[in-house]
C-alpha cells in the first residue's frame, strides 16, 4: 500500500468524476423523458419564485416518487447525486491522502468536507 | 407555455451556452442566467438554482479528463477549496437576505469582468522563486509539456487564498463556478502557469459549487423541471465545444463576438437590475 502514488490518486478521482457525471445525468434523462411524457402539455410559469413542488422538497417524498415513477422525483435524485459527485471526489482524496501518509493534506481535505457538511446543516436550518 | 415547448427551447439555448462558453473559456453558467431571466423571464433565483447544477456538470465532466492528464494541481486545488467553500456557504447563505435587484447588477459586473477577463492575452509565466508558505504547503508543482515537465513555483500564497474567498462568495451568490475569479487569483496573483491555473480553477469549480448548490437544494431554488433540460444541454454544448477546440487554433474572433454579446447581456441585467424588472 505504501507503493500508492499522487498518479494512482489522479487516475481514481478522474474515474469517479466520470461515472458521477455519467450516472447522474443518465438518471435525469430518464426522469425527464417520464416528466415530459407525463405533464408534456401542463403549463408552466417560473416567473414567480415558489419553491419546489413538495415532494421533491425532501428525500422522503423523492423516494416514494421514484417508486411511483414520478419524473421530477427520479430527475431530483439525479440532481442529488450530481452534487454528491464532487463531494465522494473530496472522500476519496482524503482516503488517497491518508494512503500517501501525508497528514497535512489528510487534514486540509477533512476541513474542507467539514465546511461542506457545515453548509448543509445550515441550509437545512433556514 | 407548455412544458414540452419550454423544455425544447431551454435545451437549444443551453446547448449554445454551454458551447461558446467552453470555447471561449467563459463556462456556461455565465450565459445561461441571462438567457433565462431576460429571454425567458425566469425567476432569477430557478435561474441561479439551474445554473449551479450544470456548472457542478460540465466541471466535473471535463476535470476527470484534466486530472488524468496529469495538469491539475491536486494538492493546490485541495487547499484553495478550503476558501471557495467556506465562501460558496456564505454566499448561499447571504443570497437570501439580498433583494434580487442587487444580485442582477452584481451578476452583470461580473459578466463584463469576465468578458474582459476572456479576451486579456495568456502568457505563459513560469517562475522559480522560492515562498516559504507554499514550500511548507507542498503546492509548488510540475506539469507535462511537449518539451517534458516543467516545474512551478507559487508565490502570494495569503492573497490568492484571500481572493478565493472572495470567488467563493461570488459563487455561491449568483450560481456561477466564478472561473474568472479564480483564474485571476492563481494566475494573477499566485503567479501559476496558465495552462495549469485553468485546469486547477477547473477542478475546484465542482466543489465549490455543490457547497452552496446542499443549501439552494434546501430553499426549494433548485426546480427539477427547469434544471433538468439546462444540465443536459449546457453538457452537451460543453463536450461539443472541447470536441472543436482540438481542431481549431485560433479563435479569436470567436472570442470577440462572444464578449461583446456577453457585454450586452450583463448591461441589460444591470439595466433591469436598477430598474427593479428583473
Amino acid at each position: 500500500m505504501n507503493k500508492f502514488k499522487d498518479t494512482d490518486m489522479q487516475a481514481v478521482i478522474g474515474w469517479i468524476l466520470r461515472a458521477g457525471v455519467l450516472v447522474s445525468m443518465s438518471v435525469i434523462f430518464i426522469g425527464g423523458i417520464i416528466y415530459l411524457y407525463r405533464h408534456g402539455q401542463t403549463h408552466v410559469d417560473y416567473s414567480k419564485f415558489v419553491g419546489v413542488p413538495d415532494f421533491v422538497s425532501n428525500p422522503g417524498g423523492i423516494i416514494q416518487g421514484i417508486f411511483t415513477l414520478r419524473g421530477r422525483a427520479i430527475i431530483q435524485a439525479g440532481i442529488v447525486l450530481l452534487i454528491a459527485t464532487p463531494v465522494i471526489r473530496v472522500i476519496f482524496s482524503a482516503i488517497g491522502f491518508i494512503m500517501e501518509k501525508d497528514f497535512m493534506y489528510t487534514a486540509i481535505t477533512m476541513l474542507v468536507l467539514f465546511i461542506i457538511l457545515a453548509s448543509m446543516m445550515s441550509g437545512h436550518a433556514g | 407555455m407548455s412544458v414540452t415547448i419550454l423544455t425544447l427551447i431551454i435545451l437549444v439555448g443551453s446547448y449554445l451556452a454551454g458551447l461558446l462558453g467552453s470555447l471561449t473559456g467563459l463556462g456556461g453558467g455565465v450565459v445561461i442566467i441571462p438567457l433565462l431571466t431576460i429571454l425567458l423571464g425566469v425567476n432569477i433565483q430557478y435561474a441561479i438554482g439551474a445554473s449551479l447544477i450544470s456548472v457542478i456538470a460540465t466541471s466535473s465532466g471535463s476535470a476527470a479528463a484534466y486530472v488524468k492528464e496529469g495538469i491539475t494541481n491536486i494538492r493546490l486545488g485541495m487547499f484553495l477549496e478550503i476558501a471557495t467553500t467556506a465562501g460558496a456557504m456564505v454566499g448561499a447563505l447571504i443570497a437570501v437576505y439580498i433583494p434580487t435587484n442587487f444580485i442582477a447588477v452584481l451578476f452583470g459586473v461580473i459578466l463584463i469582468l469576465s468578458a474582459v477577463m476572456s479576451l486579456k492575452k495568456k502568457a505563459e509565466h513560469i517562475h522559480q522563486q522560492k515562498s516559504i508558505l507554499a514550500e511548507k504547503l507542498k503546492l509548488n508543482g510540475s506539469f507535462p509539456t511537449p518539451a517534458g515537465e516543467v516545474a512551478y513555483s507559487v508565490r502570494n500564497v495569503g492573497g490568492g487564498f484571500f481572493m478565493m474567498l472572495f470567488a467563493g462568495v461570488i459563487s455561491g451568490l449568483l450560481g456561477i463556478g466564478s472561473g474568472a475569479l479564480k483564474v485571476l487569483a492563481m494566475d494573477g496573483i499566485m503567479r501559476i502557469p496558465f495552462k495549469v491555473s485553468t485546469t486547477t480553477s477547473n477542478f475546484m469549480i465542482g466543489v465549490t459549487a455543490a457547497a452552496s448548490a446542499v443549501v439552494y437544494l434546501q430553499r426549494g431554488y433548485i426546480d427539477p423541471g427547469l434544471s433538468m433540460p439546462v444540465a443536459i444541454g449546457v453538457l452537451l454544448g460543453a463536450l461539443s465545444g472541447s470536441k472543436i477546440l482540438v481542431h481549431t487554433s485560433s479563435s479569436g474572433w470567436l472570442r470577440v463576438v462572444f464578449a461583446v454579446v456577453v457585454t450586452f447581456l450583463a448591461s441589460q441585467m444591470i439595466y433591469k437590475g436598477i430598474t427593479g424588472t428583473i
